[in-house]
């Protein structure tokens, strides 16, 4: 047998699995070094008295894991920023999905590309600048109520900077790319063809809407959904600024006890609890969602 | 769908990333005996070009500065960096505690002449002492107190102001535990740093919920409600409200309650460590000197000076000075050290009046 002329004599001495291994290590490492180590170090905090910096003593005490019966208060905080997360979450669905929707059918070519950049735009833009373009809408005479008093000139003001309201409308703009993209790539995989056999047998459009796409879509909402979460649920910038007294979030107590308290085991503690309960709502969620696709 | 991001794109982010990369590493320093090293928030007055290029002048030490973005890590700073840093800006809540580790060297106020001009309130206050001895030289001090709109406001006196019906949704707090529990402490007539019944204070401070339109955390989220008339009655800092008044125009007006004001005191130290003690002094009496405090706070804007003759040479309109007269001092609770136990009851304490207020 005499070796090939041409052809890949350099694929031949590695197998696939070393191939695979050679291109997922340097994610790994990198999520290793930049994410797990970290978040380790962080765990292993969660159990000290203090910071280990400096020539302190530090004990391992599980004490931290406690704030939550200790500080009866931050209860009340953590379902207000679950139901956060579930209010920009659930606003985000209803706007993401029809504009993945429409940007999947109604548009083609180049108009569909301008429509995308416009999508992604805020990404490329800082986000506390983002936020603070906000203020300047939502204060009261603010830009929103200029708009308006142009042509109602007597009109009251609906500014709502400071409030729970102004919370949403920020986080909304700064995740809602997210859900958008996610769906688009679960509704532009749905083949015309079925579309056109359900209306060819006769289903109207909400017909088609809550027993094709919708289905089809689940996977994207489901990505989005998760994407958009775990995020808002830890947001403290957004709060903090649009939020006045309202915006007291976990993610700004935890940001207090790193900031003002320098108890990083604590703020630590606090971090992994909410994970835990992430995780909890999550796996909820994935068993009452998969029972329902099976079903359908 | 063509991708969004195609190489030639994708090759300008890289390159713009890179190029951030390069600018934000630094280069290594080298050191020479007629050079100091000061430690120090940016932009905090040390750093000033025109003062350091007069410094040098006048004594041929180069001044090169490392920076910090909490008090934690200025003192992790000291701790972990031996020999690094001839000065260093310390706040007084911090200084005996970092003398008592032995990481400070006591000052002889001889070897700072212009030391003699200090307030002796500020030269002598006992945040600086550990042993009996000074560790840190008052540079700039500042208050915490009732800054409120001229036209609603104007002449009130009293802290419980903030509790008035008059200030129903037209009050600002600032987002800081020591600050808030301290002005309730100050109302009850406690100490800020050590009060008694943080119960009390807690109530007190929920008791005025209906009041409160916003909490601040930034001096230009506090101008900008401000200005757009969301607030009248704000707990604010004295150096800001100068600012506000003189940068921005703002109709506020910076009060010393009956009751009193949370004062805060920085000072310059010499770390035990330091290699160049002589030139790091030489460079501290440079910087409580009146002339340059006074280019500084004119041309700049600066804190108030601990040294009275520097207030006394700012001109008589000066914003700084009408608001931080020293008759004020007496008047002050300084912000001093407290245990991690302590620091953490305060913000607890401030943690769960907000969740209050939210609810």
């Amino acid at each position: 047998m005499s070796e090939p002329q041409s052809g890949a004599p350099a694929r031949r001495g590695l197998s696939p699995g070393a191939v695979t291994a050679a291109l997922v290590t340097p994610a790994y490492l990198w999520l290793t070094v930049a994410i797990f180590l970290p978040l380790v170090a962080m765990l292993v905090f969660s159990f000290l008295t203090a910071a280990p910096f400096g020539n302190r003593a530090v004990e391992f005490t599980g004490a931290h894991y406690l704030v939550f019966y200790n500080r009866p208060y931050l209860v009340e905080v953590a379902l207000r920023s679950l139901a956060l997360g579930a209010w920009t979450t659930g606003i985000c669905a209803l706007i993401g999905l029809p504009a993945a929707l429409a940007l999947s059918r109604a548009f083609r070519g180049r108009t569909r590309e301008v429509l995308f950049f416009l999508v992604i735009l805020p990404f490329w833009t800082n986000g506390l600048v983002r936020v603070f373009s906000w203020t300047m809408v939502l204060r009261e005479n603010g830009i929103l109520d200029d708009i308006v008093r142009a042509f109602w000139a007597d009109a009251p003001s609906i500014g709502i900077l400071y409030s729970y309201p102004a919370i949403v409308v920020g986080l909304v703009h700064a995740y809602l790319p997210y859900m958008i993209l996610t769906c688009y790539l679960s509704v532009v995989a749905i083949d015309d063809e079925i579309l056109e056999a359900a209306r060819s047998l006769g289903a109207r459009a909400p017909v088609v809407f809550g027993k094709i796409v919708l289905p089809l879509a689940a996977p994207g909402l489901i990505a989005g959904s998760v994407l958009i979460f775990v995020p808002v649920i830890g947001s403290f910038m957004e709060p903090r600024i649009l939020g006045g007294t309202a915006g007291v979030t976990i993610g700004t107590v935890i940001e207090d006890q790193f900031t003002q308290a320098f108890n990083w085991p604590l703020g630590s503690a606090l971090s992994f609890i909410m994970l835990a309960v992430v995780l909890v709502v999550f796996a909820v969620f994935s068993r009452a969602l998969r029972g329902r696709l099976t079903l359908s | 769908m063509r991708t969004l991001v195609d190489r030639r794109r994708f090759n300008l982010l890289l390159g713009a990333g890179v190029a951030a990369g390069a600018l934000g590493t630094r280069m290594p320093r080298a050191r020479a005996a007629n050079k100091i090293t000061v430690l120090n928030w940016q932009g905090y007055g040390t750093d000033e070009a025109w003062a350091l290029k007069l410094f040098a002048e006048q004594t041929g030490i180069e001044v090169v500065h490392d920076y910090f973005n909490s008090e934690q890590e200025m003192f992790t700073k000291l701790r972990t960096n031996p020999g690094a840093y001839d000065v260093a800006l310390i706040n007084s809540a911090w200084t005996s505690r970092i003398a008592e580790e032995g990481l400070l060297d006591p000052i002889d106020f001889n070897t700072v002449p212009n030391s003699a001009d200090l307030d002796p309130l500020l030269r002598d206050s006992s945040n600086f002492a550990f042993d009996g001895k000074p560790y840190g030289v008052a540079w700039v001090w500042g208050m915490n107190g009732l800054g409120v709109r001229k036209d609603k406001a104007a002449g009130a006196q009293s802290l419980e102001v903030l509790w008035s019906p008059e200030a129903v949704g037209r009050v600002a707090l600032y987002d800081d535990a020591i600050t808030e529990v301290g002005i309730a402490a100050l109302l009850f007539g406690e100490s800020i740093n050590d009060p008694k019944d943080m119960k009390a204070i807690v109530e007190k401070l929920k008791a005025m919920k209906p009041n409160v339109k916003l909490i601040w955390s930034s001096e230009d989220q506090w101008n900008k409600a401000f200005s757009a008339g969301e607030f009248d009655y704000s707990i604010y800092w004295s150096g800001a409200a100068g600012r506000s008044q003189k940068t921005f125009k703002l109709p506020v007006e910076f009060i010393v309650p009956t009751e009193g004001a949370i004062g805060w005191l920085d000072g310059l130290s010499v770390p035990a460590s330091a290699p160049n003690k002589a030139e790091a002094l030489s460079f501290i009496n440079y910087m409580i000197d009146p002339k340059f405090y006074v280019q500084w706070a004119t041309e700049v804007g600066a804190p108030a000076s601990a040294n009275a003759k520097a207030m006394e040479e700012l001109p008589a309109d000066d914003p700084q000075k009408l608001i931080h007269k020293t008759e004020y001092l007496k008047n002050l609770q300084f912000m001093s050290p407290m245990p991690d136990e302590r620091r953490q009851a305060f913000v607890d304490a401030w943690e769960e009046v907000k969740a209050f207020y939210a609810s």
